[in-house]
């Protein structure tokens, strides 16, 4: 048995079992990242110490039968953004490379509860800003699959991490594609969910008004039973919303999906998409054919819009989010400042990287005066017009379905940071951040080369259980687990 | 030339809610420096905002208080600018829907009722407290993110006085509404000034300036005055008005120049994506709208009709909720005659909570008590006098009027029989005197009278003594 083949279900059947114990999970998994992780370099902090600690007390529960938790003794990553108590938390940014929250993220607060194990905190493009895991100030992760790949991201860590086996699950955000970008280039399954289903209490923010948390897993039954955990609505959080109640995922997943309408819009497989991946997702309607679903084509006119409606939202919120780092309560201060005009500049100047100033530059140029209302003002019109499009679908069909990328993941040297080009690769994933509904990332193909292709599920507010129905069914006819266990990442 | 000035006000209110207006973090005024805080105050990352609803009725009741139409649909709106006790760099604030919007006030001036509008209402969260020493600065984040609202008025008012009375009537309001201590000395009321000259009959506004460190109505009073005859010497002096802010120095009674404004200072308002937008349903504002009480006006004009109470009076009746309630309860619960009950409220007993600088509440006095103090004045039971010293000791300690004069020895002899005993042994013991007056000394009787007040330690009741003695002194 390999331990770290094993998927969240199977590890609590087996720590339930007393099978295995959740001291010998940590310790296989400890091991594994300490023979791989410097070749994928996912992780940013490992908390081993703390981790093998707590096994240690759940090994003890474990033996006297006292297992509580729907988590108990299963390993997680957790994305380096979010605040984890007296645990670094550095958001990949040198601004915060010493910063050690006093207080514990919602979410971990509640994996916590479920003895869940700690392992580390996981690599990401800085602040979230980013979709190659390159623009973070520590180390630029490989996709496990290929390591001259990029695993995407922002969430590159967190995919990198459970692709390789480091993890059975991890949680990751997604403010415009940051969780399912990665969970398609890495091969594995990556859930956005609806906007306030998770609380966002503890996440440091990006965009407020589209960051959500999100799990990151090999498995879709794996995601829905995470995704049970982490949901809920939150008295530190005004907007987990009060339709927030059901959070059962789980049942009726295995259900057949005859007579499901899912809507494929034709925008969706446009010019800019990749021939491998409009391929791979015709392959996949097929499939869903095959178990009974009607796959219809759809149009999405407003699609052409959301880059822009996107990044100047995005960068807008991200302006006034970032702020806070100035260098005077925690994080990162210039050592050369010798008025406060100067400690704010050379603290954000020294202590932000290229990307993140660049976002925080455009965010605030789009909210000055005289530009308000040509920017920001006419974005939100464009985010409405594009709800509008998804609504309208979702009226008539289940499920919007459609690749989840343009592109497979693209080597490193393929493609260079250049300014706000690559912000267009975006365009699929941003539809579901900017109207708010959950959406799926799950394996759907691969390319010659061995680079996964990934396919998402867009359902409408709070119809994540339905997503989760389709993904299950999909995964019985396509799915990448055999894959996964045989990737050699540079050694052996 | 004649000018006009012009005046705007902008008065920022601390409510007081139990706990801040965007976290759980607990809010006293004078605490420890950096004590009263959660994450949330100290804008740390990952944390988000969760607004207190008894902040939002707070602004509500304020802005109804104040004749103003309550929004419908409002919402928060994030403003950008940095300063280390603001740690968030951005304030929560209320843009282009404010909770309240136009409303008004009613002042006197000269005996003439003058309606000063407002512009409007809006939430926001305080900053903290910077105190700038030589060379290094201290803050303070206590005061983070306590509610505030900030009232702005129309450019309604002509004179410093009338600002004046605009200030004494806004407190005077809210503190019926009971939402803010409305204390200047402790920062729960805050006042900047915006004014302007024109030459009379101009249309145009003048250029403005902006005062601030205005610490006091009475500095608001004296800095406007001040700004008024510098802006008029100014224009008179062939010079021009700079849009400026000031700062009024107490010490030289001037205004000095802080800093010269460069166009409109730009914030990068939007919408704070953290909170929900919030509707205000007409069975929520109606819910708040029952609980505001009868308003200083209202009570005013009733005291006056009523109670024929003389203007002044009603003023300084209702000009604290405090005293106006007691008022009432000493005339409408005990009948106590308002008249009498006004002259006990507005001289002894503000006088002396003004010299001990505290309120009715802290005392001993009731509406009760002093309305049997009262009473036994009325009756005779006690002189007004010897009610100084029953008036001492029920404000100080409390108890009944009654029982209070009875331990001070003070209870009036006004039995025929005691008092023509004493009469008899007065008149048996000074019979020169008795002589004097059958002579015609009228003064012997004040003699007399004066030694059966001693005899009786001065507890006889001077109007029977008087009577007894007359009749006493003629059977002789």
């Amino acid at each position: 048995m390999n331990i770290n083949e094993l998927t969240v279900e199977e590890l609590y059947s087996k720590i339930h079992s007393k099978e295995i114990k959740p001291s010998e999970v940590a310790g296989a998994l400890f091991d594994r990242i300490e023979k791989y992780d410097g070749n994928i370099k996912s992780f940013i902090t490992l908390t081993k110490e703390q981790a093998l600690e707590t096994a240690a007390e759940l090994d003890r529960l474990q033996e006297e039968d006292k297992m509580e938790g729907s988590l108990f003794g299963i390993p997680v990553g957790i994305k380096d953004n979010i605040v984890t108590k007296d645990i670094l938390t550095t958001c990949a940014s040198r601004m915060l490379e010493n910063f050690k929250p006093v207080y514990d993220a919602t979410v971990m607060t509640k994996l916590k509860d479920q003895n869940s194990v700690l392992m580390g905190k996981l690599n990401m493009d800085e602040f979230a800003m980013g979709s190659t895991s390159e623009t973070s100030y520590f180390q630029t992760t490989k996709n496990p699959w290929n390591l001259e790949c990029s695993p995407g991201g922002s969430s590159g860590g967190s995919a990198a991490a459970v692709a390789a086996g480091f993890v059975p699950y991890a949680l990751g955000t997604d403010t415009g594609g940051s969780v399912r970008q990665p969970a398609s280039f890495c091969g594995i399954v990556g859930m956005k969910p609806t906007y306030g289903r998770v609380s966002r209490f503890g996440l440091v923010a990006f965009a407020s008004s589209l960051d959500q948390i999100g799990p990151l897993t090999r498995t879709v039954r794996d995601n829905a039973k995470v995704l049970e955990m982490i949901s809920g609505e939150d008295s530190k959080n005004d907007m987990t919303s009060a339709r927030n109640q059901d959070t059962d995922f789980m049942s009726g997943i295995e259900k057949d999906i005859k007579g499901m309408k899912l809507a494929l819009p034709k925008e969706f497989l446009g010019d800019d998409v990749d021939d491998s991946v409009t391929e791979a997702v015709l392959k996949a309607k097929e499939r869903f054919e095959s178990l009974g679903a009607i796959v219809e084509e759809v149009e999405m006119p407003n699609l052409q819009y959301v880059v822009s409606s996107y990044y100047l939202i995005a960068s807008s919120e991200a302006s006034a989010n970032l702020a806070r780092f100035d260098g005077i309560r925690y994080g990162y201060r210039s050592e050369n400042a010798k008025t406060l005009e100067e400690l704010y500049t050379k603290s954000r100047g020294e202590g932000f990287g290229d990307e993140v100033k660049r976002r925080i530059l455009l965010g605030t140029y789009v909210l000055s005066a005289g530009h308000y209302d040509d920017y920001y003002v006419k974005a939100q019109k464009l985010r409405r017009l594009v709800s509008d499009d998804v609504q309208r679908i979702l009226a008539d069909y289940d499920l919007i379905i459609g690749p989840t990328t343009t592109t497979p993941a693209h080597k490193y040297d393929e493609v260079k940071i250049e300014g706000t080009k690559e912000y267009k690769n975006d365009i699929l994933t941003i539809p579901a951040n900017l109207v708010g509904v959950p959406s799926l990332s799950i394996p759907c193909g691969i390319t010659e080369d061995n680079r996964p292709i990934g396919m998402q599920l867009i359902g409408n507010h709070f119809e994540e259980r339905k997503i989760y129905n389709a993904a299950y069914q999909f995964e019985t006819v396509y799915n990448l687990h055999e894959e996964l266990k045989n990737l050699t990442m540079g050694a052996e | 030339m004649h000018f006009e000035t012009v005046i705007g006000l902008e008065v920022h209110v601390e409510l007081k809610t139990n706990s801040k207006i965007f976290s759980n973090a607990p809010l006293h005024y004078g605490h420890e420096p950096n004590t009263n805080l959660s994450v949330v105050e100290l804008g740390y990352p990952g944390t988000l905002p969760v607004l207190n609803e008894t902040a939002v009725e707070y602004g509500m009741k304020a802005a109804m208080a104040l004749n103003m139409q309550i929004a419908t649909d409002t919402k928060f709106d994030r403003k950008n600018y940095y300063y280390p006790d603001n740690p968030k760099a951005y304030q929560i604030s209320q843009f282009d829907k404010p909770i309240g919007e136009h409303g008004s006030l009613d002042i006197e001036i000269d005996g003439k009722k003058k309606t000063i509008g407002i512009t409007r209402l809006h939430l926001e969260e305080d900053a903290g407290k910077s105190t700038h020493k030589d060379d290094y600065s201290l803050v303070d984040l206590n005061r983070q993110g306590t509610a505030l609202v900030e009232i702005v008025s129309e450019p309604d008012i002509r004179t410093p006085e009338e600002a004046y009375k605009y200030l004494e009537k806004i407190k005077s309001i809210i503190q019926y509404t009971g939402v803010s201590d409305v204390k200047m000395e402790e920062g729960s009321l805050r006042c900047d000034a915006n004014i302007s000259i024109r030459p009379v009959g101009q249309e145009k506004f003048g250029t403005k300036t902006e005062l601030k460190n205005l610490n006091s109505f009475n500095f608001v009073r004296k800095g406007l005055e001040h700004e008024v005859k510098r802006q008029e010497q100014v224009l008179l002096s062939g010079g021009v008005i700079e849009q400026e802010t000031r700062r009024y120095d107490e010490k030289t009674g001037e205004t000095v120049l802080m800093r010269i404004k460069e166009g409109a200072d730009d914030y990068r308002y939007f919408p704070e994506p953290d909170l929900m937008h919030l509707h205000i349903d007409d069975e929520w504002k109606e819910r708040v709208r029952a609980s505001i009480p009868t308003l200083p006006d209202e009570l005013r004009e009733k005291y006056i009709n009523e109670y024929d109470l003389p203007v002044y009076d009603a003023e300084i009746l209702t000009m604290r909720k405090e005293m106006s309630d007691f008022f009432s309860e000493m005339v409408e619960s005990h009948k106590a005659g308002p008249k009498l009950a006004s002259n006990w409220l507005m001289g002894n007993v503000n006088e002396y909570l003004n010299k001990n600088n505290t309120e009715l509440e802290d005392t001993g006095l009731t509406a009760e008590n002093l309305t049997g103090m009262i009473n036994i004045i009325e009756d005779g039971t006690i002189s007004s006098k010897q009610a100084k010293k029953v008036f001492s000791v029920l404000i100080e300690k409390g108890g009944t009027a009654k029982q209070v004069a009875k331990e001070l020895g003070m209870e009036q002899i006004s039995d025929p029989a005691v008092l023509t005993g004493m009469v008899t042994e007065v008149l048996d013991a000074n019979e020169q005197s008795v002589e004097d007056y059958k002579n015609g000394k009228d003064r012997a009787i004040g003699f007399l009278v004066g030694q059966i007040m001693k005899k009786s330690k001065g507890q006889a009741n001077p109007k029977m003594v008087n009577q007894i003695l007359l009749e006493e002194i003629n059977k002789r």
